[in-house]
């Protein structure tokens, strides 16, 4: 089939389309729109529901009521949208509701600015709203990868019953590239099982469903808990993603995810062509962290760079695979500002032949 | 012998949390003999609240999900949109549908979703022990207003079925009470003509139910219903608001 241009954020909606989402809702922000302005006539014409809501906090519980009748359903939004969309998320993972919701990330904090950034790592890997939960975390670099990652995030959502998160970044939101549209089973099922047998569709020939996470008696709550973190511990093993590029023989490995990881390939390009010894290393999922698959690289390699969009948060997590068995270095922007190329090569180089200058150590 | 009261198949045959007194009970079997009536029991789809009402679904024998607090009427518009066809309601205390639910509920109607709303107006948080709701009565002591809501302070009672009877996308809104047994009937018609318009297409149905809360309102069951005629119902009328 050939191939289409479209920008990140309207192939996330034609994909979650072709994975059978119908039910979409969402409210103005920068630098996501496209995606809500494509939603709103391709919803229609794929038979679905498209709401323009009132607040973020509308359209998450839009999706949660539209999530709990059984649908396929999404919202999207950027950094300050996202933390209204906390409440509803929490709500969701504890009902053990399937959802999308896709934060492209603008620079932060508060209304920040709609340059790209990656700043919501914490939010987006931790939970983000309050109690004891995780959201699955995808990170696509390319829109070709966002158009397979988005029909997996349903997939996943539905075989979790969680609610899973697209995080990408204003560039990656607005940028065009070729696109092949095609139905991928990219989890390796043929048909996801998309029965939902505790679904709200009215008690007819069974007992009546109730969705709640309201556990007021002894022990129950902790008993939900207990079921989660079961959960989530079979997603840490399962489902961790992730590329690697050169690692095999690298002395340095980058560490970097999204658009950034696109700046890194290009600057390990360079740098190998100064014969220096880097690779790279992009988790594809960011929760589950692809732990065990970093930590063998700390055996082979000689000191870790982490390069992201802010001030450092993705950085932890990479700490807590490698176990202060190898120096983590960090290189990255805040606030809307990108790394270049130019400074991500001179970081490698700074590593690898250092001079006297002084390293910044994470 | 010909029986002649039982208790709806709907409910459920178990005892509630509600204190003595209380309206909600009397609504929620209102709510139950309506959908036996109608025979829709297993079409029905309803949304609790957060308030003294969020376990109604240990009462109600038909399918419901919860909602986080204020954003009822989105879970129930989600629901509906995806199941056109089955009767979704949500059920909303003063707080959750006048206070921090009041985007939702405008917008809700305004949108003119065919749902039906029940909204229980007592006038206070009953559930975190009695706080100032947006309906408490001018000079009603509270747990936040001690001395008695001041305008000067807290601003007057908010008539939100009124302002929402202003939005194009209503269609029917009925101020009614369950004080005595005359008005329990008439909050029974009014629940059903909610319902029976959902049931026929014809857009965004809202019930207010004047409920009496006498644990908080420091009154006996029986005074409590005596003033929501003697106070309540001179601020908030009842009848007909809107129907069209």
């Amino acid at each position: 089939m050939a191939k289409i241009m479209m920008c990140g954020n309207e192939v996330i909606g034609e994909a979650a389309v072709h994975a059978g989402c119908t039910f979409y809702a969402g409210y103005p922000i920068t630098p996501q729109n496209e995606l809500t302005h494509y939603m709103s006539f391709r919803m229609q014409e794929a038979g679905g529901t498209f709401i323009q809501a009132e607040s973020e906090l509308a359209a998450i519980n839009l999706v949660l009521g539209a999530s709990a009748a059984g649908a396929r359903a999404m919202t999207s939004s950027s950094s300050p949208g996202i933390s209204l969309k906390q409440e509803g998320i929490s709500y969701m993972a504890a009902c053990q509701l399937p959802a999308v919701i896709v934060n492209m990330m603008r620079g932060g904090p508060g209304l920040g600015n709609i340059a790209p950034s990656q700043a919501d790592y914490f939010q987006a890997t931790r939970g983000g709203g309050h109690g004891d939960y995780r959201t699955i975390v995808l990170a696509p670099s390319t829109v070709e990868e966002a158009w397979n990652l988005t029909q997996l995030a349903f997939d996943l959502a539905d075989e979790y019953r969680n609610p899973v998160m697209i995080l990408g970044d204003g560039i990656l939101g607005q940028m065009m590239e070729p696109v092949e549209v095609v139905r991928r089973h990219v989890h390796g099922k043929s048909a996801v099982n998309t029965h939902k047998p505790w679904a709200l569709t009215g008690c007819k020939g069974r007992r009546p469903n109730v969705v709640r996470s309201l556990f007021l008696g002894e022990g129950e709550l902790e008993e939900l808990n207990r079921i989660m973190q079961m959960k989530y511990n079979k997603i840490k093993s399962k489902e961790p993603r992730l590329e690697s590029l050169y690692t095999e023989d690298s002395d340095l490995v980058v560490v970097a995810y999204g658009t950034t990881s696109r700046i890194v390939r290009s600057a390990i390009s360079k740098a190998r062509h100064e014969h220096l010894h880097v690779g790279m290393f992009r988790p594809i999922t960011l929760w589950p962290f692809p732990e065990a698959q970093l930590q063998k690289l700390a055996k082979k390699s000689k000191a870790f760079l982490v390069v992201e969009m802010s001030a450092g948060q993705m950085v932890d997590d990479v700490k807590l695979s490698i176990l202060g068995q190898r120096p983590i270095h960090f290189h990255g922007r805040a606030g809307g500002g990108v790394p270049t190329e130019e400074a991500i090569v001179e970081a490698i180089r700074d590593i690898l032949k250092p001079r006297s200058k002084k390293r910044v150590y994470a | 012998m010909k029986k002649v009261f039982e208790r709806p198949s709907s409910l459920r045959d178990v005892p509630t949390h509600y204190c003595s007194g209380c309206g909600h009970s009397i609504a929620h079997r209102l709510i139950c003999e309506v959908i036996d009536e109608l025979g829709i029991r297993e079409d029905v789809i309803a949304v609790c609240p957060v308030g003294c009402a969020v376990i109604a679904y240990e009462y109600w024998d038909f399918d419901c999900s919860e909602a986080p607090h204020g954003r009822t009427p989105c879970v129930a518009t989600g629901i509906k949109r995806v199941h056109p066809d089955k009767i979704v309601f949500s059920y909303q205390g003063d707080g959750d549908l006048a206070a921090i639910g009041t985007a939702e509920i405008i917008h809700t109607a305004n949108r003119g979703e065919n749902i039906t709303v029940f909204f229980i107006n007592n006038g206070v948080y009953g559930m975190t022990n009695g706080q100032m709701a947006p309906t408490t009565l001018i000079g009603q002591k509270t747990s936040t207003s001690i001395h008695g809501r001041d305008i000067t302070r807290d601003g007057y009672p908010m008539k939100i079925s009124e302002l929402l009877s202003q939005l194009p996308g209503t269609k029917y809104i009925e101020r009614v009470s369950v004080d005595n047994p005359a008005n329990v009937l008439k909050t029974k018609a009014a629940i059903k003509k909610a319902l029976k318009n959902q049931m026929e297409g014809k857009g965004f149905s809202l019930v207010e139910i004047l409920s009496p809360c006498p644990t908080y309102w420091g009154l006996s069951p029986k005074d409590a219903c005596r003033r929501i005629e003697d106070e309540m119902t001179k601020y908030f009328p009842l009848g007909v608001i809107k129907d069209i």
